[in-house]
């Protein structure tokens, strides 16, 4: 029954597809910042931009009833996971229709129907709470793993460490995959923890570490399939440390003075996912320019109808206020 | 005078005590070059450098066990919280280790830290980053719970909690920072545990915490129009609090409004009308105090919710009419 990554690489309709929904990713967040920028959706934002191979890479290998639970940047995942664009949309712009039905954002983005237990604004709270939904798993027997993702800055809180641990000393079928984008809000990983590699930090647990090129789909995918392989058959829990760079500012206003445009301009022209990914494709005969340029303007059109919905949609009732409080 | 903001006021608090005090310092996540998330700390790295503005992991249980543990020894840090609602994260070090010390050892040693951080919803940041939790803290004995309301207060009362040899827990608000108002150069301080009456009137007390000290003042002037004349009472620190400037005030107006953006279940302002209720102003009521808090839900993203979420202006003007309206001499 499991597809092996291999198999899936010489499909054509499967590999569109993975290059799809990274196309998506960075045109529904683009279209995000535009909005942001009118003033239409308000709050903050976190964008992903740069980032779209290991939530693509990851998810792909995911069956359904597979969960995952993502961060403050978490737009990506959700898209990966099988959330709808539309209703996404909708609910940055604080509509009915959306997610959450206005009331959480950008920040707390969820649905529970595709196996999604949520974004967070707490940056590593994710983590035992992934560890509490495999807990589930393994007591219920239900045969669902779950994938966390988090940044290289939720490595430094408690949270992540804890989690870790018992996560491993219960062998539960946990995947954590660390982003590292090099950077917190401002903080570099290089200024902020002193070892190179946080998958190193697996071995404090016991747990099998890995480190990859995270913009590099094909790995991020082979990686993330062995680590689920062995969740699921009931070892316990995986840390992947997956390298990539966030193009953007860490949120909506950011200076970007603690990295140079140098650096950034290097990791634009050199190890963009979607260009790597696509360029690769191409070379191997799979696809063409052409078929991509369509994909791009197909998925203009997605993103268009997701704006257009969010727009047309009502705002939540002012009663809706004190609903949902209580279950 | 010269007029500068909340946020400039609470920075050169900052700015001038750590140029008096080599045993100020400060520690928080993004302090550096960013600045902070509200830019609050921009210029310091440069003027006092990494030692003593120091850029933390994101680590709010380190860091804030940390302060606690240099402060035991003898440095008087100031923590800053990128936004109040991760104070939760930081809980342990606050509520069992800081507040507690001293007690606990038999009145040996103290815990001069303040932790600095901004509260409250209206920006549209959601329920994890706009709660207002401060009364969880006045709860726990042996710390201090500070609110400025304007730029003035901001600058004077960080001083006398940086001056302060306990733990304070130091509420900015996110709308807050960009009011402007007079502040005077040189360096001062306004004591804990003082209320400001900001506004004199005899019809109405409303005690106002925050961001509704400025909301009640807005109020005050629509109700002025109506021949209503409200006092506005800020008692700036909620612990230690001036119950003797709030209680004056309802004794002369006979009415009060308790209004606060945290939660009305629970919240401060429950304190207040109860030592209202307690105090000899009880005879002076002509109406029953009335409290105006937040709705019990977390704050929704949607700014519409949001709004309704926490009392405005209009509702306070509508409770002072209420209030006039319910004389039950
Ligand atoms: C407990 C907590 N501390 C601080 C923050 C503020 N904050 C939000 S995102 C962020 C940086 C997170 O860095 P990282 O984990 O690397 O994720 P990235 O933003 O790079 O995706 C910070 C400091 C927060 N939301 N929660
Ligand atoms: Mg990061």
């Amino acid at each position: 029954m499991e597809k092996t990554v291999k198999s899936t690489l010489s499909n054509k309709e499967e590999m569109l597809e993975l290059l799809h929904q990274m196309q998506v990713i960075r045109t529904f967040e683009e279209q995000v910042e535009k909005l942001f920028q009118a003033g239409e959706i308000g709050g903050t934002m976190h964008l992903c931009i740069g980032q779209e191979a290991s939530a693509v890479g990851a998810c792909s290998v995911l069956e359904r009833k597979d969960k995952i639970i993502t961060t403050h940047r978490g737009h990506g995942h959700s898209i990966a996971k099988g959330m709808d664009i539309g209703r996404m949309m909708a609910e940055l712009l604080g509509r009915e229709t959306g997610y959450c039905h206005g009331k959480g954002g950008s920040m707390h983005i969820a649905d529970l129907d595709v196996g999604h237990l949520g974004a967070n604004g707490i940056v590593g709270a994710g983590l035992p709470i992934a560890t509490g939904a495999a807990l589930a798993s393994k007591m219920k027997d239900l045969g669902y793993v779950v994938v966390c993702f988090f940044g290289d800055g939720a490595t430094n809180e408690g949270a992540f460490h804890e989690a870790l641990n018992l996560a491993s000393i219960w062998d539960l079928p946990v995947v954590f995959i660390c982003e590292n984008n090099q950077y917190g809000m401002s903080g570099s990983v290089k200024e902020m923890i002193n070892i190179e590699h946080i998958a190193t930090r697996a071995t404090s647990y016991g747990i099998p570490g890995k480190l990859i090129d995270g913009n590099d789909i094909i790995q991020v995918m082979e990686t993330v399939q062995e680590a689920v392989e062995r969740a699921r058959r009931g070892e316990g829990p995986t840390l992947i440390e997956a390298e990539t760079y966030r193009w953007r500012g860490h949120s909506r206003s950011d200076a970007r003075k603690y990295r140079t445009r140098e650096e950034e301009a290097f990791w634009r022209k050199n190890r963009d996912p979607i260009a790597l990914f696509k360029n690769k494709l191409i070379v191997e005969g799979i696809i063409t320019e052409e078929d991509f340029a369509h994909l791009v303007e197909q998925v203009q059109k997605e993103v268009n109808d997701a704006v257009e919905f969010a727009r047309n949609s009502p705002m939540p009732s002012i009663d809706s206020l004190e609903n949902d409080v209580y279950a | 005078m010269r007029e500068i903001t909340y946020l400039e006021a609470v920075r050169e608090a900052m700015v001038q005590e750590m140029r008096v005090n080599n045993d100020v310092f400060l520690m928080g996540e993004d302090i550096g070059i960013y600045g902070g998330p509200f830019g609050l700390t921009k210029g310091m790295i440069e003027e006092f450098g990494p030692e003593r503005v120091r850029n933390t992991p994101i680590s709010e249980s380190a860091l804030t066990g940390s302060a606690v543990g240099a402060a035991l020894m003898g440095m008087r840090p100031i923590v800053e919280l990128q936004f109040s609602d991760f104070i939760t994260v930081a809980m342990d070090n606050i509520v069992n280790q800081a507040a507690k010390i001293r007690y606990m050892f038999g009145g040996k040693g103290k815990v001069p830290i303040v932790v600095r951080t901004p509260s409250g919803s209206g920006v549209g940041f959601a329920a994890q980053h706009s709660q207002s939790l401060e009364a969880w803290f006045t709860h726990v004995p042996g710390l201090k719970v500070v609110q400025p309301s304007t730029p003035y207060d901001a600058k004077g009362l960080l001083r006398a909690a940086i001056e302060d040899d306990n733990p304070v827990l130091f509420y900015e608000h996110k709308l807050l920072y960009g009011l402007k108002g007079e502040v005077p150069e040189e360096s001062y301080s306004i004591p804990l545990g003082k209320a400001d009456v900001k506004r004199e009137g005899s019809d109405i007390t409303i005690v106002a915490t925050s961001i509704m000290v400025q909301r009640a003042l807005e109020a005050a002037k629509l109700l002025e129009a109506q021949g209503i004349s409200v006092e506005v009472v800020d008692p700036r620190t909620l612990f230690p609090l001036d119950e003797e400037t709030i209680v004056n005030s309802v004794k002369k107006t006979g009415r009060v409004i308790v209004v606060y953006e945290a939660v009305k279940r629970g919240g401060f302002g429950a304190e207040i009308a109860s030592l209202i209720a307690e105090s000899e102003a009880f005879d002076y009521l002509d109406a029953p105090i009335i409290r105006l808090g937040g709705a019990a839900v977390p704050i929704p993203y949607n700014t519409i919710l949001e709004q309704k979420a926490v009392p405005q202006i209009d509702d306070i003007v509508k409770a002072a009419q209420s209030i006039l309206n319910k004389v039950t001499v």
